[in-house]
């Protein structure tokens, strides 16, 4: 069974954002895998040691240093990495991400694709769902449980909905989105860490998944952002400190009441 | 080219959701800017009925694909005869909701298309001609304005951020059924596991109550139930709380849980680091009840309790329960 799990470097969730002449200045912020690729690795290796057999490829669009995100996944056990890499893809907007990795799909075996429901840097939540659209591959987003049958030509996802979880069924190859609650990802173990160094990351570049440098990048997006802002901040409210709880709580009780208007 | 708008009526167990009539007062107000239409397509089994309900809020025309195929969710089903209406009807802007099935079924439908799509926006301008959309990224640690390039403009809209428009009973739309022809369809609903209770979830939530970590355990979450009961709110988690096993994910509110907009965040026992805030400090009134003066939710709250929740909270849910008989 071939795994491909495409993941993403993002700023950490501890990071602060800020604003710089109208852009996002992500200069200097620690970057790591984004949280949600990581429950897909996880369940990537759960479903290959599972199986007993099988291969697990973990891999990115991005800059030099993307290549992190995929040592990362190469610690935690995956065989393979490939890197989408060439300056024409810098800026690349959902549609076109999707495009370069359907791209290199094309040129791989796969039964299962994973991704991360969503990235926590822009939060589009398409790419998976987008992949899965160019590859004409049914998806399932929103994943907290994955079960795959014997024969390895279905599998049983529940995802998260509002009120409650929604059971669906799909053939493979299929793509599937990880949300937190599918499994509980490991952590990279020593000899993993040491066995990043004797494999390999493939480089693919434009030339190489046959995309013209105009289908893709910053000029082709289709969704382009004009300005980033940092959100306007609260105004300090009202602290209440050093009386009997209780009467606190009556105060604001009706402060929610007779200020706020709000019950 | 017209400059009608299409929006996609949210849809659940035959329930019209009230983020459909919010978006159909921003797409009015998109119109007056851009001239043109503002319609609707509703997709389901047994949502005839909800045509009548959607034509009194100022609606030309719904297109009604009714049918049992549709009765369960399924993103190929649902993208194959959502694509066939725009290509047929050729909308200048397309609106979703961003729940999880209009954050399922957009990218799918903008990939088919080839088209851009803004997800979970906040705000819709119309500037020259076309829209001007503001996200949050980051999970609202910064905010960003988004034009598209291609037609239709899509966009999926945060419930609870726009108004609702009232509605007008002497209006009515004219309805029209479609064609339903979903394809092959590989990836099906079989089932739905429903959480137990009837407790309104997070995302769609009026009022959030939302324990972390001072919580000190699973055994007292039932103290915000009760609080929650008495204001018909939904409970929320801090992630301490959830990694802790306290309380299922799907409760998690921050970065890597939902983000929410209810009109009132009651925050116990949250201490209010940066993943959490900000994915609640868009709330429109936060209260915070934390031992430590020096937590960073009492710098995003408009009323704050320095004190032991455990003190606080059960007088809270009575003050509330007097309030609430009096009317």
């Amino acid at each position: 069974m071939n795994i491909v799990v495409c993941v993403k470097q993002v700023p950490d969730t501890a990071s602060k954002i800020n604003v710089k002449e109208g852009m996002v200045d992500t200069e200097g912020l620690e970057c790591v895998i984004n949280p949600y690729d990581e429950y897909a690795i996880e369940e990537a290796l759960l479903i290959k040691e599972r199986l007993g057999e099988g291969k697990v490829t973990v891999i990115t669009v991005g800059p030099e240093r993307a290549k992190d995100a995929l040592k990362s996944g190469l610690a935690l056990g995956a065989d393979e990495a490939i890197h989408l890499i060439d300056e024409a893809f810098e800026g690349s907007d959902p549609y076109a991400t999707a495009l370069l990795l359907a791209k290199a799909l094309e040129k791989i075996d796969y039964d299962i694709i994973f991704c991360g429901k969503q990235g926590v840097d822009e939060d589009h939540a398409q790419v998976g769902i987008a992949l899965a659209e160019l590859l004409d591959l049914p998806h399932v987003s929103v994943v907290v449980k994955l079960d795959i049958s014997e024969d390895k030509k279905r599998a049983i996802a529940h995802r998260e909905v509002e009120g409650g979880k929604e059971v669906v069924e799909t053939t493979l190859p299929a793509v599937f989105t990880a949300q937190k609650g599918l499994n509980e990802p490991r952590y990279p173990s020593l000899k993993g860490i040491m066995a990043v160094k004797k494999k390999t990351i493939a480089e693919w570049d434009a030339q190489e998944l046959g995309v013209s440098p105009q289908e893709v990048g910053r000029e082709a997006a289709k969704i382009k952002t004009v300005e980033a802002m940092t959100p306007p901040g609260r105004e300090t409210g009202q602290i209440f400190q050093g009386e009997e709880p209780g009467e606190m709580a009556r105060k604001v009780a009706h402060l929610l009441r007779d200020e706020a208007k709000i019950l | 080219m017209s400059n009608d708008i299409l929006i996609v009526a949210e849809v659940r167990e035959g329930e019209l959701k009230k983020v459909t009539l919010e978006m159909i007062g921003k797409g009015a107000e998109i119109t007056q800017a851009l001239g043109g239409a503002v319609n609707v397509v509703l997709m389901g089994s047994g949502v005839s009925p909800l045509a009548d309900t959607v034509g009194h809020y100022g609606v030309q025309k719904v297109y009604l694909a009714d049918d049992p195929v549709l009765e369960n969710y399924a993103p190929e089903g649902y993208t194959k005869v959502l694509t066939d209406l725009i290509k047929e009807t050729d909308p200048a802007v397309v609106l979703l909701a961003a729940s999880t099935r209009g954050k399922d079924l957009a990218p799918r439908v903008a990939a088919r298309l080839a088209v851009g799509l803004a997800s979970d926006c906040t705000d819709i301008e119309v500037q020259d001609g076309r829209l001007l959309i503001t996200r949050p990224i980051y999970a609202g640690k910064a905010l960003a304005k988004v034009v598209e390039e291609t037609r239709p403009q899509m966009a999926t809209v945060r419930p609870n951020v726009f108004p609702a428009p009232e509605p007008d009973t002497s209006s009515t739309a004219e309805v029209e059924n479609i064609s339903v022809d979903t394809g092959d369809v590989r990836a099906k609903v079989i089932e739905m596991l429903k959480e137990a209770g009837e407790r309104v979830e997070l995302t769609e939530a009026d009022i959030i109550v939302s324990g972390g970590r001072g919580m000190k355990g699973p055994e007292n979450f039932p103290l915000l139930e009760e609080l929650a009961d008495v204001l018909g709110a939904a409970v929320g988690a801090s992630r301490a709380a959830v990694d802790a096993g306290w309380v299922d994910h799907s409760h998690q509110v921050g970065q890597t849980g939902k983000v929410v907009t209810p009109t009132l965040y009651i925050a116990c026992g949250i201490s209010g680091a940066i993943q959490h805030l900000a994915g609640m400090k868009t709330s429109k009134y936060i209260v915070a009840i934390n031992k430590d003066p020096e937590a960073p939710i009492f710098k995003v709250a408009d009323y704050g309790i320095v004190a032991d929740l455990f003190k606080v909270v059960p007088v809270l849910t009575e003050e509330f329960k007097k309030i609430k008989a009096e009317g």
